[in-house]
């Protein structure tokens, strides 16, 4: 054994030590990349898909994205964008930009019972970024389910805006009144159930509350536009008869007014 | 040639006898109870604090902590008479970090849900003072299969108290145990409510410290009178 109180000892042992470190750690985030990038994936189709129902099972998640969602980007001004990757685009990143260069993604979903628009969300909650998914009914307004994530929210307080019952409770509620954002999510307990705009909070993470709700306008005011083009595009084929009376084109109606 | 092998063959012999001898389980059975990492030498507070609130990411933070104690104390140990002694502190948390990156790229690729909900807490286990505690004060003077064990006991002993105070903190913060209701309706319905304390880290401060009573009330032994 060498003098290992050397200083040359010292540093080739630190410099040895540091580059086997550095090369199993190299090794292992790649080879586990694919993994761990096919994780995230089905993870984003999950939320996603979790806004409109529940499903657990991998395959079935795969599967029901694959045969249901149309992805469209759109931009500021609510046209459809042709050419960009609705499942690659960032939202963070996009928000970030421009007016003029943002590219949003929208989820549409079509059900037997009609179209469900799934509307991605970010913003901030209380110490890291908080994102999620809300899907609207046909009237773009009518709140079909949601599903919410985040990255650091405080273990059962704060982080307990991904749980089935502060989601559930979205159900049926509804983002704005004459395109004014009215939704609101009340600090702690005692929403009334009848208020069509008014949900429980989290109690003791009022800021995390606040935080979803602030993402829930952001994303309204953003995909106002495109919801307002469709809703007038809606309108005017009503009156030649080309389409076929469906139960789907009733509720179109119903909704657009 | 035949005498080497079975001057091995002995050797493995002896070796496995004392893999189980009552010394080493002694080091796996101690921290457990009289020699308890998080009751006893008060180490690793912070982090059975924060991930307490539910027994899920509990047991995943008990089984990461194990797996780190363990594996860091059995590397440190082999190569302990190599370690530059002014730099041997650097040597350990590089060993402990690089375990500690490793088990969170695993988590991520294995039960990505999991570790989303860990996320910070993972990352910090190379704070955690149980760790390189037991690379100081074991591995650095022990060979390494007890060097193993004593880590894997730290690591369970850690475990036991986290799931512990995790339970105590679900049910009565949140009236479930793993995400299952276990307090009826009826009683919700009689005025119960959960309570909002548990789910505070300052009720984990409180759990802890009634067992660290519990315990030193049952063994006097351990009071430290100084």
């Amino acid at each position: 054994m060498p003098n290992t109180n050397s200083n040359s000892y010292t540093f080739i042992y630190a410099s040895v030590l540091t580059l086997m470190v550095a090369v199993a750690l190299a090794a292992a985030a790649t080879g586990l990349k694919p993994i761990q990038q096919q994780a995230i994936d089905l993870d984003k189709k999950r939320s996603i898909l979790n806004a409109v129902a529940t499903f657990s099972d991998k395959n079935q998640i795969l599967k029901e994205y694959a045969e249901k969602v149309t992805e469209v980007v759109i931009d500021k001004q609510g046209n459809e964008v042709q050419g960009a990757k609705a499942f690659d685009l960032v939202l963070k990143k996009e928000f970030k930009k421009p007016d003029a260069e943002r590219k949003l993604p929208l989820y549409v979903y079509n059900s037997p019972e009609g179209k469900k628009y799934i509307v991605p969300m970010h913003g901030a909650g209380l110490w890291d970024e908080i994102w999620g998914y809300v899907a609207l009914d046909e009237d773009m307004n009518t709140i079909k389910g949601t599903s919410f994530d985040h990255k650091g929210e405080t273990p059962g307080l704060g982080a307990e805006i991904n749980q089935p019952w502060f989601k559930t409770q979205f159900q049926g509620k509804q983002l704005s009144d004459a395109g004014v954002f009215k939704l609101d999510i009340i600090k702690g307990k005692g929403a009334d159930p009848n208020n069509k705009f008014q949900v429980d909070g989290i109690s003791g993470a009022t800021i995390t509350g606040d935080g979803v709700n602030a993402m829930m306008q952001k994303s309204f005011e953003s995909y106002k536009p495109y919801f307002e083009r469709i809703k007038s595009a809606a309108k005017q084929p009503e009156q030649p008869v080309t389409h076929p009376p469906s139960s789907t084109e009733e509720q179109t109606q119903e909704g657009g007014e | 040639m035949s005498q080497a092998t079975e001057s091995t063959a002995v050797a493995q012999q002896q070796n496995k006898e004392a893999l189980f001898s009552p010394k080493n389980r002694r080091l796996v059975t101690d921290p457990l109870t009289d020699n308890n990492p998080i009751t006893i030498q008060v180490l690793g507070l912070c982090s059975a604090l924060a991930v307490t609130t539910q027994v899920k990411p509990a047991l995943i933070m008990a089984i990461c902590v194990t797996v780190v104690t363990a594996f860091a104390n059995l590397i440190i140990s082999l190569i302990r008479n190599g370690i530059p002694n002014r730099i041997r502190m650097i040597v350990q948390l590089v060993v402990i970090a690089t375990l500690v990156v490793l088990v969170d790229q695993v988590l991520r690729a294995v039960v990505y849900d999991v570790s989303k909900q860990l996320s910070v807490f993972i990352g910090l286990i190379i704070t955690n003072c149980i760790v390189m505690g037991r690379l100081e004060a074991f591995a650095m003077g022990n060979k390494p299969w007890p060097s193993f064990l004593d880590g894997i006991g730290n690591g369970l002993g850690y475990g036991v108290i986290l799931v512990m105070v995790a339970v105590l903190r679900e049910v009565f913060g949140a009236g479930t145990l793993l995400g299952f209701k276990v307090i009826p309706q009826f009683i919700y319905d009689a005025g119960y409510t959960n309570n909002g304390v548990m789910v505070t880290p300052a009720a984990a401060m409180f759990i802890i410290g009634i067992i660290i009573w519990i315990q030193r009330a049952r063994n006097p032994k351990l009071v430290d009178i100084s």
